[in-house]
């Protein structure tokens, strides 16, 4: 265990060392958000019967910063190490790859956290949010960050230069984020459109996320559940399955 | 014995290029052993298979007993590995990489040992400097400790001394030679053949994939066909009658004597001063590594002695 809680500990301190960059510049950037659409939008919309657009916008740019850094922490130290060549430490080292798993997936998820904690501890400031069911909220906001940090752990290990990390971002998660209810409820939208975003699983992630802190979701927080988790279980294999074989990582 | 690697009938492809060809190889424990040959020749690619970081197309390799695949963790333990490129993680100060070093490889607290293998290795100035701010010879001296902070009972160094200064260079050999004295299996690559020369036991050669020489130093210098000689500036420039049957070259002033015994040394003085011919100059010429790495790469070598 000493080795996976080290590798873990340097992972830590890598984007803690850089922290400004890391986590107070999302958060500025998510606060800027949702400035904009408080401004453009708050006495137009009402998201929800008796819910306003900036208390149902807050929970989907928090989690949006939590996912966003999720993927960015393990994508970016991973092919910081490749490019760098540093990571033949780890390669040489007998840790196992559940503990290299473990240890980048856990890292991503706390600065992710770090990030959307931050987010919303400045909203409460001006904003009166309620949090009906604290539990769901901090399941999906779990089990979110560990899908994006596995993706990012997945982009990291197969981009071979830093503009195909960036196309994979641009191309797959950020479409997938935007397009999954972070500015808006997916009743919002014409029947076609609802019906792909029920084909995208970060739909179900911030669904359920909204459903703990409204007690009211698009679907059930039950079936969010089971939906998020069965991609969990499914990205985390095939990333362990990767880091097994030594994909891009070992010739 | 158990030996320290263990190398079996290994072979690697990169596409369409043969890295390595069927390699047989066994290191014994306890051995300081040099891996040659000319870039290319597949020296890397065998270092990288023995520690996992490159997968062989077929055959097996063990470290100290254990496969590399199968017992990967075993296998990882009991080597260390100096990487030929100045790899290194710039967020990191020199002691923090090695104790974060430590603990990948299970090791808690290694303070004491992390500050002696600084010590030993004069980075003990540097010891709380960002990896970013040392000099080339600096981050060489790094990645030898970061090879080292686990004691492994193997350890490889490819290309240690590649644009390190003479002082270093003495330093680092000194340190390494007594990490064998100490019971370490050490194999090197390098390009200074003097190097292997003086330091190791034995000497493999590889040349487009394949071991051509696997021997002592000294027994694959005995075995060239090119002999000892002295080479003579005389006054006057001539040679006794004695002497010609002797004459390798005679060119540019320089008189080349071939001889087998360096008894002979005083036969050829003898003779000089019989005819009253002075000596100018002499240099007594002996083949080294060199020579046979030269005679190796030029052969076809495909035989393995």
């Amino acid at each position: 265990m000493t080795g996976f809680f080290t590798l873990l500990y340097k992972e830590l301190l890598r984007f803690w060392k850089v922290g400004f960059q890391t986590i107070v510049a999302p958060m500025v950037s998510t606060l800027l958000y949702l400035l904009i659409f408080f401004h453009v939008l708050e006495a137009h919309v009402e998201a929800y019967p008796g819910v306003a657009y900036t208390a149902f916008l807050i929970p989907g740019l928090v989690m949006m910063a939590v996912i966003q850094n999720a993927f960015a922490n393990a994508s970016s130290s991973m092919i910081q190490s490749k490019i760098s060549g540093n990571i033949v430490f780890i390669l040489l080292s007998p840790l196992s790859y559940h503990a290299i798993f473990f240890a980048y997936i856990i890292a991503s998820i706390v600065r992710g956290l770090l990030v959307g904690l931050g987010v919303y501890w400045v909203t409460l400031f001006f904003f009166d949010i309620p949090l009906a069911q604290p539990v769901w909220s901090i399941l999906f906001v779990v089990l979110g960050s560990a899908i994006l940090s596995a993706l990012g752990l997945i982009a990291g290990i197969w981009a071979d230069k830093f503009d195909q990390l960036a196309a994979f971002q641009n191309f797959i998660i950020l479409p997938l984020t935007f397009l999954s209810g972070v500015f808006y409820t997916i009743h919002s939208l014409p029947a076609g459109w609802q019906y792909f975003s029920h084909l995208n699983p970060f739909f179900y992630m911030i669904d359920g996320f909204r459903y703990g802190f409204f007690g009211v979701s698009d679907v059930s927080p039950y079936i969010s559940l089971l939906i998020v988790a069965i991609c969990l279980v499914a990205i985390s294999m095939l990333t362990i399955r990767m880091l097994k074989t030594g994909y891009k990582l070992r010739h | 014995m158990q030996p320290a690697i263990e190398v079996k009938h290994v072979s690697k492809r990169f596409g369409n290029v043969r890295a390595l060809s069927g390699i047989d190889l066994e290191i014994r424990a306890g051995e300081f052993f040099a891996l040659l040959g000319p870039n290319g020749a597949g020296k890397t690619t065998l270092i990288s298979i023995i520690a996992g970081l490159t997968l062989a197309d077929s055959g097996s390799v063990s470290v100290m007993g254990h496969n590399v695949i199968t017992q990967y963790r075993q296998a990882r333990q009991s080597l260390g590995v100096v990487p030929q490129e100045l790899v290194f993680d710039p967020f990191f100060t020199v002691r923090e990489i090695l104790l974060i070093q430590s603990g990948y490889y299970g090791i808690k607290h290694n303070g004491a040992w992390v500050d002696e293998i600084i010590e030993r290795l004069d980075l003990t100035g540097k010891a709380n400097a960002n990896m970013r701010a040392l000099s080339g010879g600096m981050k060489r001296r790094v990645l030898v400790a970061q090879a080292l902070v686990h004691k492994p009972p193997v350890i490889i160094l490819d290309e240690p001394t590649a644009g390190v200064d003479v002082e270093l260079r003495q330093s680092l050999w000194d340190f390494i030679r007594q990490l064998n004295h100490n019971g370490h299996t050490i194999v090197l690559t390098t390009h200074y053949l003097d190097e292997a020369e003086t330091l190791c036991n034995r000497v493999a050669m590889l040349k487009e994939g394949k071991i051509v020489a696997l021997d002592s130093a000294q027994n694959m210098i005995g075995k060239l066909p090119a002999g000892k000689s002295v080479r003579l500036r005389l006054l006057p420039d001539t040679l006794p009658a004695a002497l010609q049957t002797l004459q390798l070259s005679h060119s540019g002033g320089m008189v080349e004597l071939r001889i087998d015994t360096y008894a002979q040394v005083e036969l050829i003085l003898s003779a000089l001063r019989a005819a009253q011919i002075g000596i100018l100059e002499m240099h007594l010429q002996q083949p080294d590594l060199e020579d046979v790495f030269v005679n190796m790469m030029r052969n076809s070598g495909n035989e393995v002695t």
